[in-house]
C-alpha cells in the first residue's frame, strides 16, 4: 500500500509534466490541424535555457531559492517562447494551406535540426545540476518504508494546477481565447470577421512553447539531468497524452498526461521498468482503436 | 508565400533601403534573443555548475542573420515577385527531361549495372554504391506505402529491423542459406506489417504517423531488452555472406570445397564479395521498382491511388479501405524485410542502434524530398542524402543539422518534393496536348 502510494505521487508528478507539454500539442493541433513534431525539442531547449539560467544565478550568488526559481521561470519562458515563435514563422507558416503532409515533414526536419543545433552548441554529454529544492513531507511510514512527498513535487503539481486554471480562463474569457476558438472552427470565416489569423497562430505557438518551458524548468529542478536527446521521447509521450485525452481539448491533455504518467510509474514499479515506454505506446494504440476521439474529445464529423 | 510577400514589400520602384534595413534589424533582434543564452553560454559537461561565456558567438550569429536577411531582401526585391517563388526554369528543365524518360532510365541502369566493373571502382566506391542502393530500395518500398497509398508511415525502420533480425536468427539457428532466408524474412516482415497495420489503419493520416512512430520505437526497445533472443544492445555477430551458387567468397576454403576465385581460376580479391553484394541489392531494388510500376496499372494499385486521393469517394464505390491499405502496408513491409536481410548479410553483424527513428526519417525524407510517388525522385534524393554526408566527412558533426535544415528548406521551397512532376497512372481519353508541360499537379 505504501509502495503504491509512493508510485501514485511519482506518477502524478511525471503526469503533470507530460500534461504541460501535451497542451502545446493539443492547442496547435486544434488551431492549424498539424502535429508540431518539434514541440518536444522546444521542451528540451527550455530545459537547457533553464539550466543555463540556474547556473548563472548560482554564480551571482542568489540566496533565496524561491526568488531564483521565479526569475528562472520568467526568463526561460520568454526565451523558449521565442523559439516556439521562430519555428512557426520559419518552418510552418510558409506551408500553411499546402498539402497535408508537408508541414508534418517540415516539423520532423525542424526537430532533427533543433536536436543537432543544441548538440553542437552545448555538446553531446549529459549536463547535470545539484538539487536546489530538497526535503519534503513524510506522508505515512510503515515497516521502514517512507512515503514522501517532496517540496519539489508539490511545487510541480501546484504550478501545473495554477497554470491550467489560468489557461482555461484565457481560452474561455479573453479576446485571444475567443480568437483561438474562432480560428479552430473556421480560419477563413475568422479572418473575415476581423481576426488576425497569423497573429493568433503565432500566439498559440508562443503559449505552447511557454508551457513547455515551464515543464523544462520543472524537470531540470526535479530530475537534475538533461541532454540534447530528452525532447524526443518526452515529446512522443506528451503527444500520446494529448491524443489519449482527446486532441484539441485542454482538460483532456492534462488528464491524458496524468494517465500516461501513472501508467509509466506503475508499470515501472510493478512490471518491467525497461518496457515502460512500450506500455505508454500500447495505451495509445488501444485508445485509438476503441475510442479514436480520445477520452474527452468531440467526435469528428466527416464532410464530403 | 513569404517570398512573394517580401517581393511586394521591397520591390516596387527601386530599392527601398529603409524597409530592408528595418526588416533585417528585426530579424537580427530575433536572432539576438534566440542566440543570447544558447550561443553565449556553454555549460560544462556533467554537474559542477561550470560555465564558459562566448560573447563573440552571439555577435557573429546576429551579424550573419542581419546580413543574410538583408541580402535575401535585396535579391528578391530586385526581381519579379512571382518568379522567385515558382522557379519556372526548374519545372521547365524537368518537363524537358521527362520527355526522354525511357532513354534516361535505360542509360541510368546501364551505368549502374557496369559501375563495379569499371576500372575506377575501388572497394570504397562499390561499398558506397551498395549503401545508396539499399536506401533506394527502402525508398521505393516506402513509396508504395506513402507515395501510392498515401499512408504516412514513420516507423518503416521497424520492418527493416524485423527483416534483418529474422534473417539473422533463421540463418544462425536453422543454418539456412541467404537465398532460403530472404523470402522467409520478407514474409515475416510482411506478416508484422499486417499485424501492426490491422488495428491502426482505420486512423486518420496524422494519427497513423504517430502510431507507426510508436511501433518503430517499441520494436527497438524490445530488440534491446529481449537479450536471450536478440543479444540485447550488443546485437548478433558472425552473419554469413551469401554464396554464389554454392561458391563461397573466401581466400581459404574448407577441404573439399571450391571457393569463388578457384572456380573461375582468378586470383582472390576482397572486392569480388562486395561486387557480388552490390549486384544482389541492385537486383532486389530493381525488383521493387518493377513491382511498384506494375502495381500501378493493376486494380489493387489503382485502388491504392484512389484511396489516397479520396477515401470517401472510394468507399462509396465499394472499395474496402482496410483491405486495400493493409495490402499496401504489408507489401511495403515485405520490401523493407528484404532490404533488412540484405543489410544484415552485408554488415555481418546487427544491433538495435542501426534501427533508430532517424533511419525512418531518412527513408521518409528520401521519398518526400524526391517527390512523393516519383520513382526517379527516390534515386536522386537517395544519392543526395546518402552520398553528400559520406563524401563530406569533414562536416560530420554538421551532417544531421544540415539534413534537418534541408528537409525544412525543401518543404518550404517545393512542398511536393524536388521532382513533383508526375504523370497520372491512368488517364481517361487521349492525352491532352501540352499536358506533359507545366508545373506540379
Amino acid at each position: 500500500m505504501e509502495y503504491f502510494l509512493q508510485q501514485l505521487i511519482n506518477g502524478l508528478t511525471l503526469g503533470a509534466v507530460y500534461g504541460l507539454i501535451a497542451i502545446g500539442y493539443t492547442m496547435v493541433y486544434g488551431i492549424i490541424g498539424m502535429i508540431n513534431f518539434a514541440h518536444g525539442e522546444i521542451y528540451m531547449i527550455g530545459s537547457f535555457i533553464a539550466l543555463i539560467c540556474f547556473t548563472i544565478l548560482g554564480l551571482t550568488g542568489v540566496a533565496s531559492v524561491p526568488l531564483a526559481i521565479l526569475v528562472v521561470l520568467v526568463v526561460t519562458v520568454l526565451f523558449t517562447a521565442a523559439y516556439g515563435w521562430a519555428v512557426e514563422r520559419l518552418a510552418y507558416r510558409p506551408l500553411r494551406g499546402s498539402f497535408r503532409l508537408a508541414p508534418l515533414i517540415s516539423a520532423i526536419g525542424m526537430a532533427i535540426f533543433l536536436q543537432n543545433y543544441v548538440q553542437l552548441l552545448q555538446g553531446a554529454r549529459v549536463k547535470a545540476m545539484a538539487p536546489m529544492v530538497t526535503g519534503g513531507f513524510v506522508v505515512t511510514e510503515k515497516a521502514g518504508f517512507q512515503v514522501t512527498l517532496s517540496y519539489m513535487q508539490i511545487t510541480i503539481m501546484a504550478l501545473t494546477v495554477v497554470l491550467m486554471a489560468g489557461f482555461s480562463l484565457v481560452i474561455s474569457r479573453t479576446a485571444l481565447g475567443r480568437a483561438q476558438r474562432a480560428c479552430e472552427q473556421d480560419q477563413k470565416m475568422a479572418a473575415l470577421s476581423g481576426i488576425d489569423v497569423d497573429r493568433t497562430v503565432s500566439l498559440t505557438f508562443l503559449l505552447g512553447a511557454g508551457l513547455a518551458a515551464v515543464a523544462g524548468v520543472m524537470t531540470t529542478l526535479h530530475y537534475g539531468v538533461i541532454d540534447f536527446y530528452i525532447g524526443f521521447l518526452v515529446g512522443l509521450k506528451a503527444f500520446t497524452a494529448a491524443v489519449l485525452g482527446g486532441i484539441g481539448s485542454l482538460p483532456g491533455a492534462m488528464l491524458g498526461g496524468i494517465l500516461i504518467g501513472l501508467v509509466e510509474a506503475f508499470w515501472a514499479a510493478y512490471f518491467a521498468a525497461e518496457y515502460k515506454d512500450v506500455a505508454a505506446f500500447s495505451i495509445l494504440v488501444l485508445v485509438l482503436i476503441f475510442r479514436p476521439t480520445g477520452l474527452m474529445g468531440r467526435p469528428e464529423v466527416e464532410k464530403v | 508565400m513569404t517570398t512573394v510577400d517580401l517581393g511586394d514589400r521591397f520591390g516596387g520602384d527601386g530599392v527601398q533601403w529603409g524597409a530592408i534595413l528595418k526588416d533585417a534589424g528585426m530579424a537580427a533582434l530575433v536572432a539576438l534573443v534566440l542566440s543570447l543564452l544558447l550561443f553565449g553560454v556553454r555549460l560544462s559537461d556533467g554537474g559542477g555548475g561550470g560555465l564558459q561565456f562566448r560573447p563573440w558567438w552571439v555577435v557573429i550569429a546576429v551579424a550573419s542573420v542581419f546580413a543574410g536577411r538583408a541580402a535575401v531582401a535585396l535579391w528578391i526585391g530586385t526581381r519579379k515577385p512571382a518568379s522567385a517563388a515558382a522557379l519556372p526554369w526548374f519545372d521547365r528543365a524537368l518537363a524537358r527531361l521527362s520527355q526522354h524518360k525511357r532513354l534516361l532510365f535505360a542509360g541510368f541502369f546501364l551505368a549502374v549495372a557496369i559501375l563495379p566493373l569499371l576500372p575506377v571502382a575501388d572497394r570504397r566506391m562499390v561499398d558506397l554504391a551498395t549503401l545508396v542502393m539499399i536506401y533506394v530500395m527502402l525508398g521505393w518500398g516506402l513509396n508504395i506505402v506513402v507515395g501510392l497509398a498515401g499512408l504516412l508511415d514513420l516507423g518503416y525502420v521497424a520492418f527493416y529491423a524485423v527483416g534483418a533480425y529474422s534473417y539473422t536468427l533463421l540463418a544462425i539457428h536453422f543454418d539456412l542459406s541467404f537465398w532460403a532466408c530472404l523470402p522467409l524474412a520478407g514474409a515475416i516482415a510482411a506478416l508484422f506489417g499486417v499485424l501492426l497495420g490491422f488495428p491502426v489503419l482505420r486512423l486518420r493520416g496524422d494519427y497513423l504517423a504517430i502510431v507507426t512512430l510508436g511501433f518503430g520505437e517499441m520494436v527497438r526497445i524490445i530488440l534491446i531488452n529481449w537479450s536471450d533472443l536478440t543479444g540485447g544492445s550488443e546485437g548478433i555477430t558472425g552473419i554469413a555472406v551469401p554464396t554464389f551458387f554454392g561458391l563461397r567468397f573466401t581466400p581459404t576454403p574448407a577441404a573439399g570445397e571450391t571457393a569463388f576465385h578457384q572456380f573461375f581460376a582468378i586470383p582472390f580479391a576482397g572486392i569480388h564479395k562486395l561486387i557480388f553484394l552490390y549486384y544482389i541489392i541492385l537486383v532486389l531494388a530493381l525488383l521493387t521498382h518493377l513491382f511498384s510500376e506494375r502495381m500501378r496499372g493493376l486494380p489493387l494499385g489503382r485502388a491504392w491511388e484512389a484511396l489516397r486521393e479520396d477515401e470517401i469517394a472510394s468507399r462509396s464505390l465499394g472499395l474496402n479501405p482496410v483491405l486495400v491499405k493493409l495490402s499496401a502496408f504489408g507489401i511495403g513491409a515485405m520490401f523493407a524485410g528484404f532490404a533488412g536481410s540484405f543489410f544484415a548479410t552485408r554488415q555481418g553483424f546487427i544491433n538495435p542502434s542501426s534501427f533508430t527513428f532517424i533511419e525512418s526519417a531518412i527513408i521518409l525524407a528520401i521519398v518526400v524530398l524526391g517527390g512523393m510517388g516519383s520513382q526517379v525522385g527516390v534515386i536522386c534524393a537517395a544519392m543526395v542524402l546518402i552520398l553528400l554526408p559520406e563524401l563530406a566527412r569533414d562536416f560530420a558533426e554538421f551532417r544531421m543539422l544540415l539534413f534537418g535544415g534541408a528537409m525544412v528548406a525543401i518543404m518550404v521551397w517545393r512542398p511536393r518534393g524536388l521532382l513533383a512532376h508526375r504523370v497520372p497512372s491512368v488517364r481517361l481519353g487521349p492525352e491532352p496536348p501540352g499536358a506533359r508541360r507545366g508545373g506540379p499537379p
